[in-house]
C-alpha cells in the first residue's frame, strides 16, 4: 500500500511548499501501520506465549532456558486436561450457562427494546435511560447485594440456589440484559417508523411486527448482542467465583484457577492449556459471525 | 361503497393545533388530493384517516362507519409512504402479499392477486427481487402493488413521489393516474406539489395552517380561487398581486395602481365589484399568462401599458418577463418572438377579463 501511494506520488507535479493529498495519505498510512503493528504485538504476544507454554512440560517451564522457544514439544497437557472428567465438567457447565444465558437474555432484551423504542408509554424514555445506567454499575459492586438476596431467598423459601451452576442463569442476565437491550434499542430506532406503520396497516399485531419485521431486519444487531451476551457469560469470573464453590458446579474460568493452583503450586502448563482451550469457543463464534458483528455495530444500513 | 367523510376533525399535538376542524366528503371512486405547504396539516389528516394518529375531535367515516376508534388494520385501507416502507428482508412478491398472508388468504388467491397487481404495474419480472435491488421508481411501484393486492376500500398516498427525481416523478404521476383508472379505488393523495395535485385530482383540497382554504376541481381552483392563498398557491409561475385602488370614473370602474397606471374594469365584472368591494387596501390578482405583449389589435378587456423589463427567462415556447409595477415584481408571459430583452422597455397588455380583486385585510377574493 505505502509503496504504491509513494510511487503514485512521484508521478504528480511537485510543489515543495504544499503537500499533496496522496502525500498526506501515504504518511497517514505509515503511521497507521506503526500503531497497528504495536497493537498486534501488544495483544497477540500473550496468547502466543500461552500456546508456547502449553506445549512444554513442567520441567521445561521451570528450567532456565529461553522461555520463547519449545525445545521438547509435548501434547501431554492437552491429553491430560481433555481426559480429565473435572475439566470436561467445567467445560459443560460453561457451555450450558452461556447458551441458556444467551437465550434468556434475548427473550428479555428483544421485546424490551421493541417496547422501549416503539411503544410510547408513561416513563418509557426514563426507563430506557435507566436500563443503560444499570449497565454502568460494575459487577464488583453488585455481587455482595446479589449474594445477600439469594441468602434471604433461601431463608424465606428454603430453596438453595447458591452453589448451583444454574444460579448463574439468574445472575448473568443482570449484566447482559441491560446492555443487549441498549444495543437493540439503538438498532430498532434506526428502522424507519414507516416500516411498522406499513405492517400495522397490513394487519400485523405488535407481536407479528416484532417477529416478522423487526427481528429479521435487525438480525445483524441481534447477532451482535448475542455475541456480546455469550462472551460476557463465557468469560465472567467474579460472579461464579462468589456464587459457586463445589467442583462439579464450577465454570471454566473459575475451575481452572481453583483446581489447577494447589496452594502455591501453579501448574502453568495445564493452566495455559485450559485457558487456551477455553478461549477457543468465543474465537470460533467470532470468526463465523464477524461480518454480522461488524454490520451490527455500524447499524443503520436498513433504509428500505 | 367506499366514501370517506370527515366531520369537524381536529388534531392537537400537545398545545399545537395541527388540524382545526376539517369537513370533507370524498365520494366513492373519487381521487382527492390534499395539497398545501409543509405544516398545513395535510399529512396529519391523511394519517388520521389511516388510523396512525389519534383523532383529537370530530369524526371520520369510511364507507358509512365511524372509524375513530377502529385500528388501522380493520379500516380496510392501504397506504403508500413517501420512503416506500418496503420490508427490506422480503422479496417483492412477499412484500406485496404480506397483508394477505397475515389474513390467511388461500395460497392460490394470493398468487392470483399478486400476479394481477404485478401485471397492472408492469413489475412481473421483479417479483423475486429484494427491495435493495430496485430503483426508486420500481420501489414506488412495489409500494403501490402492496396497496393494490389488498383491494381495500381506500388508497392513501403520503407524498409518494417526493423521493423521485423530476423526470421519474412526471412518469410515475401518469402511472398513478392510469392505475386509478383501472382499479377505481377511492383515493386520498397528499402532496405539496400543486402540479401533481392539478394533474391527478378529480378534486383538489387546498389546505393552509390546519384549515381547508378551498375544495374544487383543478379548473375551478385555477380560474375561481376563493382566497389569496389559493390564488397564489395554484399555478406556476404564481399569480401576480399588485396593490391597487378602485375608482369610479363616470359609468366606468377603474383599477388604479398608485403610480398612475389605470386599468378599466371590464363591464361584466364592474357591477360585481361595485356591489361587493369595500374601501380598504385591495390587490389586483393577474396570472402571468394574462400579461402578454401588446399586439396591434387589442381584444376587449385588454389594456396596454409600458413596462421596463428587469429580467427575461426564455422557456422555449414562451418567454417569462419580469418587471417592477407599483413596487412589486410582476411576471408576464410573452411570445418568444416578441423581442423581449433584459433591461429593455416593452409594450405589454393586461387582460382584465381574467382579473381577480383581493381584499388584502381578509385575504378573500371579491
Amino acid at each position: 500500500m505505502t509503496a504504491t501511494s509513494a510511487s503514485a506520488d512521484l508521478a504528480l507535479p511537485r510543489n515543495p511548499k504544499h503537500g499533496s493529498m496522496s502525500r498526506d495519505r501515504a504518511w497517514a498510512l505509515r503511521w497507521s501501520y506503526v500503531f497497528l503493528i504495536l497493537f498486534v504485538i501488544f495483544f497477540l504476544l500473550p496468547p502466543v506465549y500461552m500456546l508456547i507454554t502449553s506445549l512444554k512440560t513442567s520441567q521445561e517451564i521451570s528450567a532456565a532456558t529461553n522461555p520463547w522457544w519449545v525445545f521438547r514439544p509435548t501434547l501431554d497437557n492437552y491429553i491430560e486436561l481433555l481426559s480429565s472428567p473435572m475439566y470436561l465438567t467445567f467445560f459443560r457447565n460453561s457451555a450450558l450457562v452461556s447458551v441458556f444465558v444467551v437465550i434468556i437474555t434475548m427473550l428479555i432484551a428483544i421485546p424490551a427494546a421493541f417496547a422501549l423504542s416503539r411503544m410510547k408509554f408513561w416513563g418509557s424514555a426514563t426507563l430506557a435511560t435507566g436500563v443503560f445506567l444499570t449497565y454502568l454499575i460494575p459487577d464488583t459492586l453488585l455481587f455482595l447485594p446479589l449474594f445477600k438476596m439469594f441468602a434471604i431467598f433461601n431463608e424465606l423459601t428454603g430453596i438453595q440456589l447458591i452453589n448451583k451452576w444454574y444460579v448463574l442463569l439468574i445472575v448473568y442476565p443482570t449484566l447482559t440484559v441491560p446492555f443487549c437491550t441498549w444495543i437493540m434499542i439503538g438498532y430498532f430506532a434506526s428502522i424507519p417508523k414507516e416500516l411498522d406503520e406499513a405492517a400495522l396497516i397490513d394487519g400485523a399485531s405488535y407481536f407479528q411486527t416484532l417477529t416478522k419485521i423487526f427481528v429479521p431486519v435487525a438480525l445483524p444487531g441481534i447477532i451482535a448482542a448475542t455475541i456480546f451476551a455469550f462472551t460476557v457469560s463465557w468469560a465472567q469470573f467474579l460472579y461464579p467465583l462468589a456464587f459457586t464453590t463445589s467442583t462439579d458446579q464450577l465454570v471454566l474460568p473459575v475451575g481452572i484457577i481453583t483446581t489447577l493452583i494447589k496452594g502455591d503450586v501453579f501448574n502453568w502448563g495445564q493452566i495455559m492449556t485450559g485457558a487456551l482451550l477455553g478461549a477457543a469457543p468465543p474465537l470460533i463464534i467470532y470468526a463465523f459471525l464477524m461480518d454480522y458483528y461488524i454490520a451490527g455495530l455500524t447499524a443503520g444500513a436498513t433504509k428500505g | 361503497m367506499a366514501e370517506v367523510k370527515l366531520r369537524k376533525v381536529v388534531k392537537y399535538y400537545d398545545d399545537v393545533e395541527a388540524v382545526r376542524g376539517i369537513d370533507l366528503d370524498i365520494a366513492h371512486h373519487e381521487f382527492v388530493v390534499l395539497v398545501g405547504p409543509s405544516g398545513c396539516g395535510k399529512s396529519t389528516t391523511l394519517r388520521m384517516i389511516a388510523g396512525l394518529e389519534d383523532i383529537s375531535g370530530g369524526e371520520i367515516l369510511i364507507g358509512g362507519d365511524v372509524v375513530n376508534d377502529v385500528p388501522p388494520k380493520d379500516r380496510d385501507i392501504a397506504m403508500v409512504f413517501q420512503n416506500y416502507a418496503l420490508y427490506p428482508h422480503m422479496s417483492v412478491s412477499q412484500n406485496m402479499s404480506f397483508g394477505l398472508r397475515l389474513k390467511k388468504y388461500p395460497k392460490d388467491e394470493i398468487k392470483r392477486r399478486v400476479d394481477e397487481a404485478a401485471r397492472i404495474l408492469d413489475i412481473t419480472e421483479l417479483l423475486d427481487r429484494k427491495p435493495k435491488a430496485l430503483s426508486g421508481g420500481q420501489r414506488q411501484r412495489v409500494a403501490m402493488g402492496r396497496a393494490i393486492v389488498r383491494n381495500p376500500k381506500v388508497f392513501l398516498f403520503d407524498e409518494p413521489l417526493s423521493n423521485l427525481d423530476a423526470k421519474l416523478r412526471v412518469q410515475m404521476r401518469t402511472e398513478i393516474k392510469k392505475v386509478h383508472q383501472q382499479v377505481r379505488t377511492t383515493t386520498v393523495y397528499v402532496t405539496h406539489d400543486q402540479v401533481e395535485a392539478m394533474t391527478l385530482a378529480d378534486r383538489v383540497v387546498v389546505m393552509n395552517k390546519g384549515v381547508i382554504e378551498q375544495v374544487g376541481s383543478p379548473q375551478e381552483l385555477y380560474h375561481n380561487p376563493k382566497t389569496r392563498f389559493v390564488a397564489g398557491f395554484i399555478g406556476s409561475p404564481a399569480m401576480n398581486f399588485i396593490p391597487c385602488r378602485l375608482e369610479n370614473g363616470g359609468d366606468d370602474l377603474n383599477v388604479r395602481l398608485t403610480d398612475g397606471i389605470t386599468f378599466k374594469v371590464p363591464p361584466q365584472r364592474a357591477a360585481h365589484y361595485k356591489a361587493n368591494a369595500r374601501d380598504g387596501k385591495l390587490l389586483l390578482g393577474l396570472r402571468p399568462e394574462h400579461i402578454t405583449e401588446a399586439g396591434p389589435h387589442l381584444e376587449p378587456g385588454e389594456i396596454p401599458f409600458d413596462a421596463q423589463l428587469d429580467v427575461t427567462e426564455p422557456m422555449g415556447m414562451e418567454t417569462l418577463v419580469y418587471f417592477p409595477l407599483n413596487g412589486t415584481q410582476v411576471c408576464g408571459r410573452v411570445n418568444p418572438n416578441a423581442g423581449a430583452r433584459d433591461g429593455a422597455p416593452m409594450k405589454l397588455a393586461a387582460n382584465l377579463n381574467n382579473m381577480h380583486l383581493i381584499d388584502e385585510a381578509t385575504g378573500r377574493v371579491i
